[in-house]
Parts: structure tokens; sequence; C-alpha cells
């Protein structure tokens, strides 16, 4: 951790409705260096998925600031591309469209229309989508749609990728699939990325760090576990090392001793 | 994938002239199954009306055909009125022309307070749908004049305008616009937080944002308003040239049961519903062609 890239600081999030507030995040502070992976990780309801629209600028902070590259974030931006749960592209366009309204809107100033479309190809490539650009999302599969989500956000060549439990609603053999994809980007590109789980083997595979929240209401940052497996990381040898298992380990007790997740707390 | 495919294109040679018999075979029953398939669905979707249709015209000709019957039968509506069944096209002096010119005429003015309505519709329903503010300021007056029924505008209208033509071309406006208003600010109201999230991050101005999110994600439910709103013109044309007076299908049917031509209103009347019946499969059409893709999200 040299310099700090994205920085959280003190964040708190009081929701306020009907006269009734709920606090969500309190006293929220992290700094994340460039090209590092950090998982968010918690128990439904913990605000994580807040945490994360606070840093995408969707949601306001109540106090505290982000930083971002020294510049304080108050507003959504493709500097911090989004790669929402459920894919969100956009219906009535094409494969190849959805990333190319992205890339028109991001590179329409400094890159020509030729520059543009390959610019849209080669990331269409990247999450090897190439083949069914000229589909529209409902023609293909969830994993597929995915994967178009992420080649969007890719696509902005964002500061920080932000990933909010992109791969929650898929199969376990094509999540296993898309996190070595995932992984694989992240090696080539050296992005920043800021992604929300719920998956403890997946937050230990792909991360750096592991962010493990609290329970809310008012969640705090409970703990920080460093993960120090070497990359490129492949899941056949991991699932027998033992500071794979130890990182588990860790957070599984976070969660399931310390912080089980009370019902009643909702 | 194309590497396996090169290595294994070499081999099929021996076998292709095989296959080109196989297929050979399998051509001409494939073509004919494809015909009976295609009579076998035209017979399944048409026969049954063909049947009704015959049924309900028997029913007509045997309750009408007694020589006091006040309404004629099938037989005397071909008879008394077959000059204008077999000249649509005709054209005389004044109101005296072929059924496809009062059609026609009455098709210009609903093109015209249709097209006005579907413009000016959508801009108020975008408008409402979009601001809380807007919303609470004119949807209790829409959800008010829209109840007034569209002949009642007519002697405003006529007040307004000083003129016939212009006042049945604002009354089929005013009777489409309510529709087209009310579904596309529900539409608009309906576009999924997601769309709107990604619209966001991407930093869409508002004119992108209306072109690319809005007008798609909102298009099935403003299609569904301008259906609504063309058939409710069509209905409204009819009764409005009727007052107005003029060349167009109203005044024709007003015109006939004046000059107790029985038949001619027959006649005029299977027009009017079968042009309806186009104009709403016209705007289904041109729906599900901008639609596509969108419904199934």
């Amino acid at each position: 951790m040299t310099k700090s890239y994205l920085s959280l600081e003190l964040i708190d999030k009081t929701f306020e409705r009907g006269g009734k507030r709920t606090e969500v995040l309190k006293q929220v502070s992290l700094s994340v260096a460039k090209g590092e992976f950090i998982s968010i990780i918690g128990h439904s309801g913990c605000g994580k998925s807040t945490l994360l629209n606070i840093v995408a600028g969707l949601t306001p902070a109540t106090t505290g600031v982000v930083l971002l590259d020294d510049k304080v974030v108050d507003e959504p931006g493709p500097d911090r591309a989004v790669v929402f749960q459920n894919h969100s592209l956009l219906p009535w366009l094409t494969v190849y469209e959805n990333v190319r309204l992205a890339v028109d809107k991001v590179f329409s100033p400094t890159r020509n229309k030729q520059d543009r479309h390959e610019w849209t190809m080669r990331n269409l490539d990247l999450v090897q989508m190439a083949h069914a650009a000229d589909k529209r999302p409902s023609e293909v599969s969830g994993g597929m749609k995915q994967r178009v989500g992420i080649a969007r956000a890719l696509a902005m060549e964002p500061k920080v990728l932000l990933l909010d439990e992109p791969f929650g609603a898929l199969d376990a053999l094509t999540r296993a699939h898309l996190q070595d994809q995932v992984m694989q980007i992240h090696a080539t590109l050296g992005n920043t990325v800021l992604m929300i789980t719920h998956d403890v083997d997946e937050a230990v595979l792909l991360s750096d760090r592991i962010v493990m929240m609290t329970n809310g209401p008012s969640a705090r940052i409970g703990e920080i576990l460093d993960v120090p497996l070497a990359r490129p990381r492949r899941r056949i040898e991991l699932a027998s090392d033992r500071t794979y298992l130890k990182c588990r380990e860790a957070v599984l007790k976070f969660l399931y001793e310390r912080h089980r997740f009370v019902e009643a707390a909702e | 994938m194309s590497v396996t495919n090169l290595k294994l294109n070499p081999e099929p040679t021996p076998q292709s002239p095989a296959q080109v018999i196989a297929l050979g075979h399998t051509a001409s029953p494939g073509i004919d199954s494809r015909l009976s398939r295609l009579a076998a669905t035209a017979a399944t979707n048409l026969l049954p009306l063909l049947v009704t249709l015959t049924l309900l015209i028997l029913a007509w000709q045997l309750t009408c055909s007694s020589p006091e019957s006040s309404l004629p039968a099938p037989t005397r509506v071909l008879e008394e009125s077959w000059e204008l069944i077999a000249h649509p096209f005709y054209t005389g002096q004044g109101v005296d022309q072929g059924l496809f010119w009062h059609v026609f005429a009455s098709l210009q003015r609903v093109a015209l307070g249709y097209a006005m309505a579907a413009a000016v519709g959508v801009a108020l329903g975008t408008l409402v749908g979009q601001s809380a503010l807007a919303m609470r300021g004119l949807d209790p007056i829409f959800q008010v004049l829209r109840t007034v029924p569209p002949l009642a505008w007519l002697p405003l209208s006529l007040a307004a305008f000083q003129d016939g033509n212009p006042s049945a071309i604002f009354v089929i406006f005013i009777t489409a616009i309510w529709p087209i208003i009310i579904n596309t600010a529900v539409g608009i109201r309906n576009i999924p937080q997601d769309y709107q999230n990604v619209a966001k991050v991407l930093r869409l101005n508002g004119f992108e944002y209306f072109g690319k999110i809005m007008l798609p994600a909102a298009a099935p439910y403003i299609f569904t308003g301008l259906r609504i709103g063309i058939g409710l013109s069509w209905l409204a044309i009819v009764a409005a040239e009727m007052l107005i007076g003029g060349v167009g299908i109203g005044f024709f049917i007003w015109d006939a049961w004046n000059s107790s031509l029985i038949s001619d209103i027959i006649v005029a009347l299977i027009y009017v519903g079968i042009v309806g019946f186009l104009l709403d499969r016209m705007i289904a059409l041109i729906g599900r062609a901008v639609t596509r893709g969108t419904a199934n999200a």
C-alpha cells in the first residue's frame, strides 16, 4: 500500500424516509492503491452496495468524501465504470451497440470513428464476445450478458472498475469461467478494481485485500484481510493451498462467528 | 475450433455424392410439406371466420327478407348499392364521390389530427412522466379533460375556427391525445433504475438520454397509447363529419340516411369497419417493428 489512488474518508450514510432515520454506513474509511483488486464482503443489508454506489457517485454520502486520483468524487462518471449486478444492457441495442454507446460517449472528442469501432471490437474480443456483436442481449445467455457488461465498463478505460456482485445471478460453472476471465483481464490491464460480493471463495480467489463489513444498520469495516497469494492464481491448485485455506477460514470466521447474520437487524 | 474444421475439410469429399442425393430426395417433400402446412394454417385460421360470416349473412338474409322489413337484406343491399360497391373511385360533383374518396378525405383529417396528437402527446407525456412537479400540475387537468366526449368539443372548435375542416381535425387531435399522454407518462415513469444508472455513469446529456434511453425504454407504452389513440380518432371522425358536412365517410352516411338509402349506409359501415381495423393493425405493426427487443428484456 504505497500511495493511495482511491480513498474513502470517513463515509457516513443516513437514509431518511418519512421522518425515520436509518444509519446505513458509519465511519467507513479505506484506501486503495493503483492496480489493487479489492473485494467488499458482508451479509446482505450491510450497505455494501450503498458503499459502491457512493464510490460510483450514484448515491451521495451524507458526510465524508471519496477521492480518486486526488479529485473529489461528487457525481457519476465513466472514470468509475460500474458493472451492475443484472448486467443492465440496453435491450434495444445490439451487443456491439451497447459497448459502442459507451465508447462513443467517452472517446468521441479524442478518437475518430474507425478507432472507436476498433476499440469497441477490442473490448468485445477481450471478453470473447466479438462473435455475438450483432446479437441483442435477449439472444445471448446470462453469462454472456455479464461479459458484455464487463466489456462496456472496460471500454471506458475507467480509473476504477466497480463490480456490483457481477456474478451473483450466474450458475457456478459460468461464474468460475468469468472469474478466471476477470483475473486474466486484471493481470493484463492492471485495473484498480472494487468488487462487491457475498461469495467467500470468489473474494479470496480474486482479491489482493478483502474488506469485511459488519452487519447493518450502522455497518463499519470490521476487518481487512490481506490475501498474500501469488498471481497468476489457479483455482485447482489453490483448492489445497494452505494460505488460501487460511484466508478462506478467516473470512468465514468473521462472517459466521463474529458477525453472524441476525434477522432482527434488518 | 477453426483449426479442427480445416482438418476435417478434405475428408468428407468421398461422402459428398451420397449427401447430394440425400438432399435431392428431401428437397421436394420439403416444399410439399411446407405448402400443405401453409394450407393447413390458412384453413385453421380462415375457416372459422368464413363459417361465422356465412352464418351471419344467412341470419341477416332470413330476418330481413320479408317485404315489410325496415332494413334491407344482403341481396337487396347488393342490388340497390351495386353502383356504389362497383365504383369506389368514381368522381362526380361536390359530395357525389366514390366511397374511396370519402374514406380518403376522412383519412386525411385523421392523419393530420392524429399526427399532431402523437407529437404533442408524446412531448406532454414525457414532461409529465419526467417531472413530479409537471405531473402534479397537469395530471388532474388531463384526467378531467379526457372524460369530455369528442363531439362535445365540436361546437367549441367550430366557434374557434369558424370552419368545418379544422374543427374536425381538432376534434381528432383532442380525442387521440389523452391516451397517448397518459401511456407515455406511465412508460417514462417505469424506466428501470438500471438504465438511468447506466445513463448517469456514461454522463449522457438530456438530449442523448431522451433519444437513447427514454424513448426506446418507453416505446412499448407509447405504442399502446398510439394504438388506442388511432382507434378513438377513427371513432370520432365519423361522428364529427356527420355534423360538419363535406366529403368524408361520416357525412356520406348522414347524407345516405337523409336520402333514405339504407343499403348505402350498410356498405359504408363495412368500409368504416375495415379501414378502422387496418389502421389499428398498421400502428400495431409499426409498434412491433420499433419495439423489437424492448419488450423481452
